[in-house]
C-alpha cells in the first residue's frame, strides 16, 4: 500500500484534484455568472452587469406560491424526519432488540435506493390507496428520504452521550422526563439543529419525488423545471438558482457548525466520519 | 466507630442476580452500619459493581431484599432512594457549570434559589473547591471533576454515599492524597460510605470494614486488620498483600495445642486460640506467613522464637524496604521476606546463606 502510493507521483494527484474541482464547480459558477448577465440568451461573451433578473423574480406571483409551498414542505419534512430520526437513533443506541441490525439497515435503505424508483413506487401506492396528490403526499415522500439522514446525524449525537450522565441525573432525584429535558436534550440539541437544517435543505432541493407526488401546487424545483421550457425566463431561473445555491451552502455550513459544537460540548473530537456536511 | 452499638443502615439478605445464564451474584448477606466506611473489594467481574448499582437502584436483584434505613427498597426507583452515587466516570454534566452540577439535585427538590446557592457553596468548600462554582465543566482537571462529583452527592445529604471506583482514573500521587481526604471527610460528616474498588491498598487504608468478593460471593467480611492477619482462605490471603504459602501437615492435638509439621520451617505447636473454629485438620495442607513476619537475622538483631537457615536468591530494593527471595530447605518455591532498611544495615547479596527467624504466632491457618 505504502510503496504503491510512493510510486504514484504526488504531482499527478495534484493535477487530478484540480481537474476534479473544475469539473465539480465550473458549472456551479456559471449559474451566478449568467444570473447577473445583461442578456436573455445564455451564451458567451457576457454583455454587461445587471440585477434585473432578481427583480423579475420579485414580481413573479407563481414563483412566490412555489416558494411558499417549498417552505411548508421543507419545514414539515424537516421536523417530522428529525423527530422520527431521534426516536430511531435513541432506540438503536440504547436498547437491544431482536433483528436490530436488519431493521436499522432497512430504515437506512432509502439513502441508496434510486429516487426515481422510490417516486414511482410511492405514486403507485398512493393511487392504490386512493389518496389525492397534494403537498401532504410530497411531505410523506420527503420524510421517507430525509429520515435516514436524520438518523445518521442524530446517531452520532446520541452515541457521544455517556449513559452514566442519565443515571447521575436519575440518582440525583430527577424524573425520566426531567432527565430528558435537563440533560439529554441540551446535549443532543446541536445535533437536532444540524439534522433540521440538513433535512430542510434536502427537501428544498428535491425534485423527482416532488414532481411525481405533487398535485396542482408545485414546489420550487418543480416550478423551475416548468420554467425551463420558456427561453425568455432562463436568466431569471439562473437568478433563482443562484439564490438557492447560496442558501443551501449557508444552511449546510450552519449545520456542520452545530454538529461540531455538539461534539465539542460532549468533549469529543469532531470526526470526519460523524457528519455529512 | 465511636458508638458502642453499631446501628445498621443497610441490610442485604440473600441477594442473587442472573444475567441470562450467568450468575453475577450468588447469595449476598451483609449488614452495613451507620457512619461506616464500607468497601466492596474484589477482582473485576466479581459482582461488586453490580451489588453497588443494586443499592443505588440501577439494577434489580433477581432474588433477595435490600433494606435501607428500615425501608424495603423493592420497587423504589433510584431517584427516590436515600443514596447518592459518585460514578467511575464522574458523570459531570458537560453543559453545566460547576455550581449548576452540584445544585442539580437540589433543583429537583424545588428549593429557593438563594438556598441552593448557599448549599452549593458549602458543599464546594467541603471538597476544597470554594469559589470555583462558575467554572465550566470542561475546564476542570481529573481531580477537580472527582471533587465536583463528590460535592454533588454530598449536597443531597444522603444516608449513604456510593462510590464506584472513584479514584481509579487519578494518578498515583493524587490517588493517595484523595484516599486520605475521602476518609477524613467521611469521618467528619459521619455519613455511611460504600466504596467499590479492586485496589486492596485503597480498601485497607480507608475502610472500617471490607467485604472481599470472589465470583459473586462474599469470601470474607472483616476489618482491614483482621483481613490481613487472619484471611479465611488462600484466595483472600493472596489478594490482600503478599503471602508466603508453605506446605504443612497437622500431626496431632494435645493439651490445648495443635502440633504442625512444616517441612520448610520445622515442627511447631500452635496454641488453640490461633486455630480458626471449624477447621478440618485432615484437610490442612498449607499454612501462610507474611513476608514481614519472617526476619533475616543480622548481627545484633532481636531474638526470635525459631530460626532456620536459607539462601538468598534475589533482592528487590524499594527504598525504605528490601524484598528478599530466600530458598528454604524442603520447600520448592522461594519465600519472600521484607526487611526495613534501617541505619547500618546493608543489603545481603544473592548467594549468601542467612539465618531466618520467625515466630509461631505469625502462622496463618486457612479453612
Amino acid at each position: 500500500m505504502k510503496s504503491a502510493l510512493k510510486a504514484f507521483p504526488a504531482k499527478w494527484l495534484a493535477v487530478y484534484a484540480v481537474a476534479y474541482m473544475v469539473f465539480l464547480y465550473a458549472p456551479v459558477i456559471l449559474l451566478p455568472m449568467f444570473a447577473f448577465n445583461d442578456a436573455t440568451v445564455i451564451s458567451f461573451p457576457l454583455t454587461g452587469f445587471t440585477a434585473k433578473w432578481f427583480g423579475v423574480l420579485w414580481q413573479t406571483e407563481a414563483l412566490h406560491g412555489a416558494l411558499r409551498n417549498s417552505l411548508v414542505v421543507g419545514l414539515s419534512s424537516a421536523v417530522l424526519s428529525t423527530v422520527l430520526g431521534a426516536c430511531a437513533a435513541r432506540a438503536a443506541n440504547r436498547y437491544r432488540f431482536p433483528l436490530k441490525r436488519g431493521i436499522m439497515s432497512f430504515i437506512l435503505l432509502p439513502l441508496v435506493l434510486p429516487e426515481i424508483i422510490l417516486a414511482v413506487a410511492l405514486l403507485v401506492l398512493l393511487m392504490q390507496l386512493g389518496m389525492p396528490l397534494s403537498l401532504v403526499t410530497v411531505v410523506l415522500g420527503h420524510v421517507l428520504i430525509c429520515t435516514p439522514f436524520a438518523i445518521a446525524i442524530l446517531s452520532s449525537a446520541f452515541q457521544g452521550l455517556d449513559q452514566s450522565l442519565e443515571e447521575a441525573s436519575f440518582d440525583l432525584g430527577e424524573t425520566r422526563w426531567g432527565t430528558f429535558r435537563r440533560v439529554i436534550l441540551p446535549l443532543v440539541m446541536p445535533g437536532v439543529v444540524s439534522s433540521l437544517l440538513i433535512t430542510f435543505t434536502i427537501s428544498l432541493d428535491e425534485f423527482i419525488i416532488a414532481f411525481f407526488l405533487t398535485g396542482t401546487e408545485v414546489t420550487l424545483p418543480v416550478y423551475i423545471w416548468s420554467q425551463l421550457r420558456f427561453p425568455g425566463k432562463l436568466p431569471s431561473v439562473m437568478a433563482l438558482g443562484t439564490i438557492l445555491l447560496v442558501l443551501s451552502v449557508l444552511l449546510l455550513i450552519l449545520a456542520e457548525w452545530f454538529r461540531r459544537r455538539s461534539a465539542k460540548k460532549q468533549g469529543i473530537e469532531a470526526s470526519a466520519t460523524g457528519g455529512f456536511a | 466507630m465511636t458508638s458502642p452499638l453499631p446501628k445498621p443502615i443497610i441490610d442485604l439478605t440473600g441477594i442473587t442476580k442472573s444475567f441470562g445464564t450467568f450468575q453475577a451474584l450468588k447469595g449476598i448477606n451483609a449488614t452495613i452500619n451507620e457512619g461506616e466506611f464500607f468497601s466492596l473489594l474484589g477482582p473485576s467481574g466479581c459482582g461488586k459493581t453490580t451489588l453497588l448499582r443494586m443499592i443505588a437502584g440501577f439494577e434489580t436483584p433477581t432474588d433477595g431484599t435490600i433494606v435501607i434505613a428500615g425501608q424495603d427498597m423493592a420497587g423504589v426507583p433510584a431517584n427516590r432512594r436515600p443514596t447518592n452515587m459518585v460514578f467511575q466516570s464522574y458523570a459531570i454534566f458537560p453543559h453545566l457549570s460547576v455550581a449548576e452540577n452540584v445544585g442539580y439535585g437540589l433543583k429537583t427538590r424545588k428549593l429557593p434559589k438563594a438556598e441552593i446557592a448557599q448549599e452549593v457553596e458549602q458543599a464546594l468548600q467541603m471538597v476544597d473547591l470554594g469559589g470555583l462554582g462558575s467554572r465550566a465543566a470542561h475546564e476542570l482537571s481529573g481531580g477537580q471533576r472527582q471533587r465536583v462529583a463528590l460535592a454533588r452527592a454530598l449536597v443531597m445529604k444522603p444516608k449513604v454515599v456510593l462510590l464506584d471506583e472513584p479514584l481509579s482514573a487519578l494518578d498515583k500521587k493524587l490517588r493517595d492524597q484523595m484516599q486520605v481526604e475521602l476518609r477524613q471527610l467521611q469521618q467528619r460528616l459521619g455519613i455511611t460510605f460504600i466504596l467499590v474498588t479492586h485496589d486492596q491498598e485503597e480498601a485497607l487504608t480507608m475502610s472500617d470494614r471490607i467485604a472481599v468478593m470472589f465470583d459473586g460471593r462474599i469470601a470474607q467480611l472483616a476489618t482491614p486488620e483482621e483481613l490481613y492477619r487472619r484471611p479465611v482462605d488462600r484466595r483472600v490471603a493472596s489478594f490482600i498483600g503478599v503471602m508466603n504459602f508453605l506446605d504443612a501437615r497437622a500431626t496431632g492435638r494435645m493439651n490445648g495445642h495443635l502440633a504442625l509439621d512444616i517441612p520448610a520451617l520445622g515442627s511447631i505447636e500452635l496454641p488453640s486460640a490461633q486455630v480458626p473454629e471449624g477447621l478440618d485438620l485432615r484437610n490442612l495442607e498449607t499454612i501462610g506467613i507474611r513476608p514481614e513476619m519472617l526476619t533475616i537475622l543480622f548481627d545484633g538483631s532481636e531474638q526470635t522464637e525459631h530460626v532456620v537457615r536459607g539462601e538468598v536468591t534475589g533482592t528487590a530494593y524499594y527504598g525504605d524496604m528490601t524484598y528478599y527471595s530466600v530458598r528454604l530447605p524442603g520447600h520448592a518455591e522461594d519465600v519472600t521476606i521484607s526487611m526495613r532498611n534501617t541505619a547500618g544495615r546493608s543489603i545481603v547479596p544473592p548467594g549468601s546463606e542467612v539465618p531466618v527467624g520467625w515466630g509461631a504466632d505469625s502462622i496463618v491457618l486457612f479453612q
